[in-house]
């Protein structure tokens, strides 16, 4: 059947099931939203700044794990995407970015609103796109998907000049097998090798002193029951990266919580201590290591990875398994069992469990509790009791994003979402929107800092126009929270640029928008204003605390340093090094 | 005390520095639009500067094969051969270094000949080295010669005295002799 190009992409995107696309748009990408128009199947959020686009794309997909969409027009359009794009590549968040060009003949040209954004996109892309034919659009486009939501996933574009949206012709959509074939040089590996899985158990076996380092491909792979088996059957502790929360229950007797930079003592003693570490789905990040020849030093290392280039990228491991976390747990699983799931040292195995928690029993996480200010601990955790711990928290970059990673307790994956690798300000507004669109049915909180909400606070009234019932909590301190932390700690309190003080009233910021704001001053308001906030469901809420300016996120190992120069919550300089070891 | 055994001193994890030194790579890359510049891009976004490219078709239809040197150290070049692998429209990629191959160049060699005995040596060298002159004029022979680096390098120094006057060459084309592979090849199979 011959029709334009731009049907031709509608109709690919509904073979592929996408539902919502998240877009601004503009001269060269128009005669696809005409065609949007025209079918009306597809529903648009038309938000306030391409960059929201791409993080609402990126909330959404991290949400659902569904492919996200987002779609601009071409040059500031396509720029103002580059970040969302950088944010989903380093967190293997599967996009599927649309990009309108100018027409083919003027490709070159400096014509208006041109700019090479595949030649920008490609080393923050998994793969990129410029359509040059009508006949290669489907095509491309479905191997546009199936490349950012198989193997690793991650960001795709794909850049379409108006010409060849604006073109006829009667090119069928390909199905997967053909896709499949088209990409000869595709193929992620997902089953994982015999024989590492069988040396993996047995090193399991063998472990007095193991611990489970789990990170976002488990997130992805949605591995939690295998997890929660395999912890539980070996008596193996878990600790989580950012990225990883949910993918094992918190709550659990095994967790550890999150280890690394602003990661629990017990669980950075656990890897320092331990005798074998399990990474699944992690790729051993400096955030996490710190200095790397002091990272669990006394470990042989197993790592589970779809990615064979994370495995011995920072940290050379003992037994490399390339695969799919769940299927290779799976497999894992099964091996152990079938040897009986006998631990050769149980008693060593019972003494590491109490050592642990001895630990955290010694420094659990905690904070100076007071009745004069708030601090930015306790409205997290209030916000984790009003909402009993099954909303969805979408979160900006610093100081509250660890203290929602620390304070919150996660249960499920995909429940907490936030910009891991590149640590985007900004970031937790728009992906919060795409989340409560793509998972309507839980309460979605965003906690952000006042300095990250500035970023893209823009689409609040994006918010309000497709009545998107999100709750915002602005964890308000006046700061650029973490720099400042950073500077008092490293920098002798110069306090460079920092001063958020004048900021805009941001109750009044909310009702301008048409959403509901409320500010919270005292200690005593925060669990009375969060239960009024509970009660809007029909349009968004934002919440303003005003915190203790000056609170620290702690525990903190420097960046770079070895875990033994942790600060812990009471400020202490340094963990006196007797205490690294295992003693009785 | 506890039977947990306590830790002396923490034995500092070895990690793998590599040596630099100069590598060669082949790929076996989709023919598509802009596949050379991703693959710049990567090895560019390592910060490592690419020495010597060579790029042609090969039998198959679509499929090219490039022949990469790269100065680098063992370890991160290990990860740029990774990630040059995950890239969509690379078929193959291989670390020759250390296996056996074989490895080619030319090169066009302008030389200064404008006295009999400048003629008359310059002719006698590239017969040695196998190499044909392929242009002549007054005053210059060029000379095509094939084969490896070192080869290469020494005819070079032998007819600098000459005097040069331009020079090209393509970089390497390099294929692995058969019965080789790596340890690590097998180890994703």
């Amino acid at each position: 059947m011959a029709r334009k190009g731009a049907d031709i992409v509608i109709e690919t995107l509904k073979e592929e099931g996408v539902e919502y696309i998240f877009g601004h748009p503009g001269g060269a990408i128009m005669e696809v939203y005409d065609a949007l128009y025209r079918d009306g199947s597809i529903k648009h959020i038309l938000t306030r700044h391409e960059q929201g686009a791409g993080h609402m794309a990126e909330g959404y997909a991290k949400a659902t794990g569904k492919v996200g969409v987002a779609m601009s027009t071409s040059g500031p359009g396509a720029t103002n995407l580059v970040t969302a794009i950088a944010d989903a590549y380093m967190d293997s968040v599967p996009v599927v970015f649309i990009t309108g060009q100018v027409p083919t003949h003027l490709i070159g040209n400096d014509a208006f609103q041109e700019v090479d954004i595949v030649g920008i996109t490609r080393p923050i892309t998994k793969h990129n796109f410029l359509v040059k034919r009508i006949e290669d659009l489907p095509m491309i486009l479905r191997q546009a998907f199936y490349i950012a939501k198989t193997g690793r996933p991650g960001p795709v574009l794909v850049d379409i000049p108006k010409d060849i949206t604006q073109k006829i012709s009667d090119v069928e959509i390909p199905s997967l097998e053909e896709v499949k074939s088209s990409l000869p040089g595709y193929k992620p590996h997902t089953e994982g090798n015999p024989q590492q899985i069988k040396k993996a158990a047995r090193l399991i076996a063998e472990a007095k002193r193991p611990v489970l380092y789990v990170g976002g491909g488990a997130v992805q792979a949605e591995a939690q029951k295998e997890l929660v088996e395999l912890a539980e059957l070996m008596k193996v502790p878990v600790t989580t990266t950012n990225m990883g929360k949910g993918a094992f229950p918190e709550s659990h007797p095994l967790a550890l919580h999150m280890l690394g930079m602003h990661g629990t003592y017990y669980a950075n003693m656990a890897v320092y201590n331990c005798d074998l570490l399990i990474a699944v789905g992690a790729r051993f990040d400096d955030r996490v290591t710190g200095k790397v020849e002091e990272f669990a030093p006394q470990a042989s290392i197993i790592h589970i990875d779809i990615d064979p280039a994370s495995i011995s990228k920072n940290i050379v491991v003992d037994v490399p398994i390339v695969g799919d976390v769940k299927v290779v747990l799976r497999k894992l699983i099964e091996e152990i069992k079938k040897e009986g799931a006998k631990l050769l040292y149980p008693e060593e195995r019972q003494k590491w469990l109490e050592q642990i928690e001895k630990w955290k029993k010694l420094h659990p996480l905690t904070y100076r509790k007071s009745d004069k200010v708030i601090k930015p601990q306790y409205v997290i955790e209030e916000i984790w009791k009003v909402t009993k711990g099954d909303a969805i928290i979408a979160t900006g970059v610093g100081q509250h994003q660890m203290w929602a990673a620390m304070f919150y307790r996660y249960s499920f994956p995909r429940q907490f979402i936030n910009s891991g690798g590149l640590g985007t300000m900004g970031f937790g507004l728009p992906a919060g929107i795409g989340a409560k669109i793509g998972r309507p049915e839980k309460e979605v909180f965003v906690i952000d800092g006042d300095g990250s909400f500035m970023m893209t606070m823009q689409e609040l009234i994006t918010a309000v126009h497709y009545r998107v019932p999100v709750k915002i909590a602005i964890i308000n301190n006046g700061y650029l929270g973490m720099v400042r932390q950073w500077q008092e700690l490293f920098y002798e309190k110069r306090y460079a640029e920092v001063d958020l003080s004048i900021q805009p009233d941001f109750v009044k910021l909310a009702e301008a928008c048409g959403a509901v704001g409320f500010r919270a001053e005292k200690p005593s308001e925060v669990r009375e204003v969060l239960e009024e906030a509970m009660k809007v469901q029909d349009k968004p809420v934002l919440l303003d605390f005003h915190v203790d300016r000056e609170e620290n996120v702690l525990p903190m190992v420097p960046a770079g340093k070895s875990y033994r120069d942790m600060i812990l919550e009471d400020g202490k300089k340094g963990v006196e090094a007797d205490t690294m070891y295992l003693v009785g | 005390m506890s039977d947990i055994t306590a830790v002396k001193a923490p034995a500092l994890r070895e990690i793998k520095k590599g040596r630099v030194r100069k590598h060669i790579i082949t790929l076996l890359v989709r023919n598509e639009l802009g596949v050379l510049a991703r693959i710049a891009t990567l090895i560019a976004g390592k910060g490592y500067n690419i020495e010597g490219l060579s790029v042609g078709e090969t039998h198959e239809k679509g499929l090219s094969r490039m022949t990469i040197e790269v100065i680098g150290d063992d370890v991160v070049i290990d990860q740029v051969v990774k990630q040059l692998r995950k890239l969509i429209d690379t078929i193959k990629v291989r670390d020759l270094t250390d296996i056996p191959h074989i490895e080619r160049e030319l090169a066009l060699i302008k030389v200064h000949t404008a006295t009999p005995r400048a003629r008359d040596e310059v002719l006698r060298l590239t017969e040695i080295f196998r190499g044909k002159i392929v242009d002549v004029s007054q005053s210059t022979y060029t000379v095509e010669i094939t084969g490896t680096e070192d080869k290469i390098n020494a005819f070079i120094e032998l007819v600098k005295p000459f005097g040069i006057m331009e020079m090209a060459r393509t970089g390497k084309v390099a294929l692995k002799r058969e019965m080789a592979s790596t340890e690590e090849e097998q180890l994703w199979k």
